[in-house]
């Protein structure tokens, strides 16, 4: 049997949106941007993904820009606005718990002399909105904080942040990385005063290398990729028209029934946290109810480290990560586990179980039933 | 300007009525390495010489960095030949090769010229003297410095008359497959290669064992090591690498043995397994990358506990090495990055806490009894499963 649990990392494409990219490519494979027929069809299915996501997100479509994906846009969304903003001031605030498409082009706007706060986060991933509160200032530019945590699913307090970040300084602007979140809780920017929104096409089920940029309609944005001037001159370069295509139609299939597939996720990540908490020496990080995300589920199995216990799930046919698939192959530990404070042992025995719309119940009892085989096997050869 | 390299070997030079065998080998290996460079090559020796004569446009600097990794050359030197037509002629062509190779001229210079030809009409001395004026008639900014010049100018006189002034450095050492062939006990880490490098290098041919204890090591361990054993094999031409299934012994191991022995346990099995692989191989030795004191298992005590189990000389080259020296080796030869891909491998995934430090033979001896129902079998069945890879 073969389980894939490893859904942050990426999903299985729908096979109604690799059938349309497949037409895309083969058939309707004219440029945008060309005069003719041809270019015109290309277009109708950017509009088409673009009313799409719009609806989905309850903004205008002109507010809606393609990426190659979460990074770009976390990318052209930091440095973008900074750069854009300067002058109004040079302090940005995030937190310890970003993904490194956050991280890294805060660290690059630090070199550029922007001063950066980094929030820190309880033993859940949550920030404090009184951290927050304290550290906003007049001339804070832009707050990012992520929706969802891809290591363990912590939600944060996107509303309330919203909120506050306008009610202190309604200059700053508000950058959300929902790059986990999209697809999993409806997110309406214009109600939770979010200015800037990433997403990403492969974590719905759509394509690698593309996803989207919700641009508020008057938030100012200098471009970091110069060209043709496609896009509003945003983001030059011939757009990706099967991605897109297939990044809309993944949006519409996964909000046509979101309520019922987010209850059906709950249910199954009860299930495991239920099951895998039986066994001993073995604890979930973070929340696991209805205040987490309904696809992450983040395990500690104290005394076996974690490469060995993945490899040894492969060998089951299960497939899942060890921390999260960005940072699994470098030797630091990951930051979102030592944000949390999980002690140095532990973050070396962390697999991450992430759910999707086409994990079964059935799964999940195998994939427990291999743990409760696996582990106390694996403990016999534990380090003492 | 330069279309052949004269190529200098040191130590071969020595070798008295052997030397034919090394510098044949030499040719063959510099045959190899040129091989991997575009255009078409002529390699010959001749009055204990060796050329390599490019015959269709050649990129230069892929040349060089190829040539470097031929052990035997101590230095690669760029040359210009020319017919000899007369010593006015010769003083033209050296003229123009300092016009190209120096453009700018404010040095110093000394002519060093060697007659192998006795026949020409004049002495090495004479045509140092004649040339250095020829130079200094023309060239008016250059001065003559005896001691320290910025150019050495070397003008041997042969067949043909060649002209060089630069040596650049190469890996010395013997030419591989001069010295027979050893087996390498091969990890992720970062000293096995260089101690496989390290070998090579005195002209031992090597093969390689490399233990892998799936499912808890990764598809990616192996191909690290793969590509580890492919890096290594830039110098030592094409390596055969043996992957051995251990989980099982190892898992044996664990089973019957207190963990803080695991580690040399475990050893011992991987030392007796390379040495039936090198036997039946024609190795003439095990390699491994093992230092003084570097981690539990690398102690005087485990050492000799480790070594006590085989008969073959186990050739330990890094053996007096810091940590600091193996890595700048390990970067020279390129393989540093990939050693430090963070794969679990079969030393790492189950270890002691408190693995043992100064381990007593007859105890580890005695903790091996518990074993004899079932090693055997598992030795032989990881034997007979033997994957090899043949790297190059």
């Amino acid at each position: 049997m073969e389980v894939y649990l490893d859904n942050s990392a990426t999903t299985r494409c729908f096979d109604d949106v690799a059938a349309l990219m497949t037409q895309v490519m083969c058939r309707d494979y004219g440029n945008p941007s060309s005069l003719h027929l041809k270019g015109v069809q290309a277009e109708t299915y950017i509009r088409y993904a673009k009313e799409t996501i719009a609806k989905a997100l309850k903004v205008n479509e002109k507010e809606i820009y393609f990426t190659s994906g979460g990074t770009e846009s976390d990318n052209i969304a930091l440095i973008g606005s900074a750069l854009a903003n300067h002058r109004a001031g040079r302090r940005l605030i995030t937190t310890e718990v970003e993904h490194p498409g956050i991280m890294q082009a805060m660290k690059h706007l630090e070199e550029q002399g922007f001063h950066v706060t980094y929030l820190p986060v309880d033993k859940n991933g949550i920030i404090s909105l009184e951290d927050l509160r304290r550290a906003m200032t007049k001339d804070t530019i832009l707050v990012s904080i992520m929706h969802t945590n891809n290591e363990i699913g912590a939600l944060q307090p996107i509303e309330e942040a919203g909120a506050l970040i306008k009610k202190v300084n309604s200059g700053a602007l508000f950058h959300v990385d929902a790059v986990q979140g999209f697809g999993k809780e409806r997110i309406y920017p214009k109600k939770m005063n979010i200015d800037m929104l990433s997403a990403s096409g492969h974590k719905i089920h759509g394509p690698k290398g593309v996803g989207f940029l919700y641009i508020q309609e008057n938030v100012k944005i200098k471009p970091i990729i110069f060209g043709g001037g496609q896009q509003n001159g945003i983001r030059s370069g011939t757009e990706n028209v099967p991605g897109i295509a297939g990044l809309g139609k993944a949006v519409e299939m996964i909000y046509t029934d979101l309520e019922a597939e987010v209850n059906m996720l709950y249910s199954l990540k009860q299930l495991f946290v239920d099951g895998v908490t039986k066994l001993e020496n073995v604890t979930v990080n973070g929340l696991t109810g209805r205040d987490s995300a309904p696809h992450v589920v983040s395990v500690s199995v104290r005394g076996i480290r974690s490469e060995v216990l993945l490899h040894a799930l492969e060998d089951r046919g299960i497939y899942v990560s060890a921390g999260s698939a960005c940072s699994a192959r470098k030797p630091q530990p990951s930051a979102t586990l030592k944000a949390i404070g999980l002690e140095k042992e532990l973050m070396e025995s962390t697999l991450r179980f992430s759910f999707s719309v086409f994990t079964t119940a059935e799964e999940i009892d195998y994939t427990l039933q291999a743990m409760y085989d696996i582990i106390p096997m694996l403990r016999k050869y534990t380090r003492r | 300007m330069f279309t052949a390299f004269l190529i200098k070997y040191a130590e071969i030079g020595v070798k008295g009525k052997n030397r034919y065998i090394f510098e044949d080998a030499l040719v063959q290996q510099i045959k190899y390495a040129v091989k991997r460079c575009e255009g078409e090559f002529k390699v010959y020796r001749t009055e204990g010489r060796i050329y390599v004569e490019a015959l269709s446009e050649f990129d230069f600097d892929e040349v060089v960095d190829n040539l470097k990794t031929v052990f035997g050359i101590s230095g690669i030197c760029p040359v210009v030949y020319v017919e000899d037509e007369g010593f006015e002629k010769l003083g033209k062509d050296i003229l123009k090769y300092i016009g190209e190779v120096y453009p700018e001229k404010d040095k110093t210079f000394k002519v060093c010229a060697r007659r192998a030809r006795k026949n020409y009409p004049l002495t090495s001395m004479e045509i140092n003297s004649e040339m250095g004026g020829v130079i200094l008639d023309n060239c008016p900014e250059m001065r003559v410095d005896v001691h320290k010049p910025d150019i050495m100018l070397h003008i041997e006189i042969r067949e043909k008359i060649y002209i060089y002034s630069e040596i650049i450095p190469g890996p010395g050492g013997m030419p591989v497959g001069t010295g027979g062939k050893a087996m390498l006990l091969l990890s992720g880490g970062i000293d096995s290669p260089v101690a496989g490098y390290m070998i090579a290098k005195r002209g031992v041919k090597i093969d390689a064992v490399y233990f892998h204890a799936p499912p808890y090591t990764s598809e990616r361990a192996k191909q690290k090591v793969v590509d580890l054993a492919k890096l290594v094999s830039r110098y030592t031409g094409p390596i055969y690498l043996h992957v051995i299934n251990f989980t099982d012994i190892q898992l044996y191991i664990y089973e019957k043995c207190p963990h803080e022995e695991l580690t040399i346990i475990m050893r011992r099995y991987m030392m007796r397994i390379a040495e039936k692989i090198a036997q039946e191989t024609e190795c003439l030795g095990l390699i491994t990358g093992e230092s003084i004191g570097q981690v539990a298992s690398q102690t005087l005590q485990s050492l000799a506990a480790t070594n006590e189990v085989c008969t073959m000389p186990v050739y330990r080259p890094l053996i007096g090495f810091d940590k600091m020296e193996i890595v700048e080796i390990s970067e020279k030869i390129n393989t540093y990055e990939t050693s430090i891909l963070p794969y679990e491998d079969c030393c790492t995934i189950f270890v002691a806490k408190h693995p043992v430090t100064k381990p007593n033979l007859n105890i580890i001896k005695k903790h091996e009894e518990n074993l004899e129902e079932k090693i055997d079998e598992l030795v032989d069945t990881a034997l007979k499963n033997d994957e090899l890879i043949i790297v190059r």
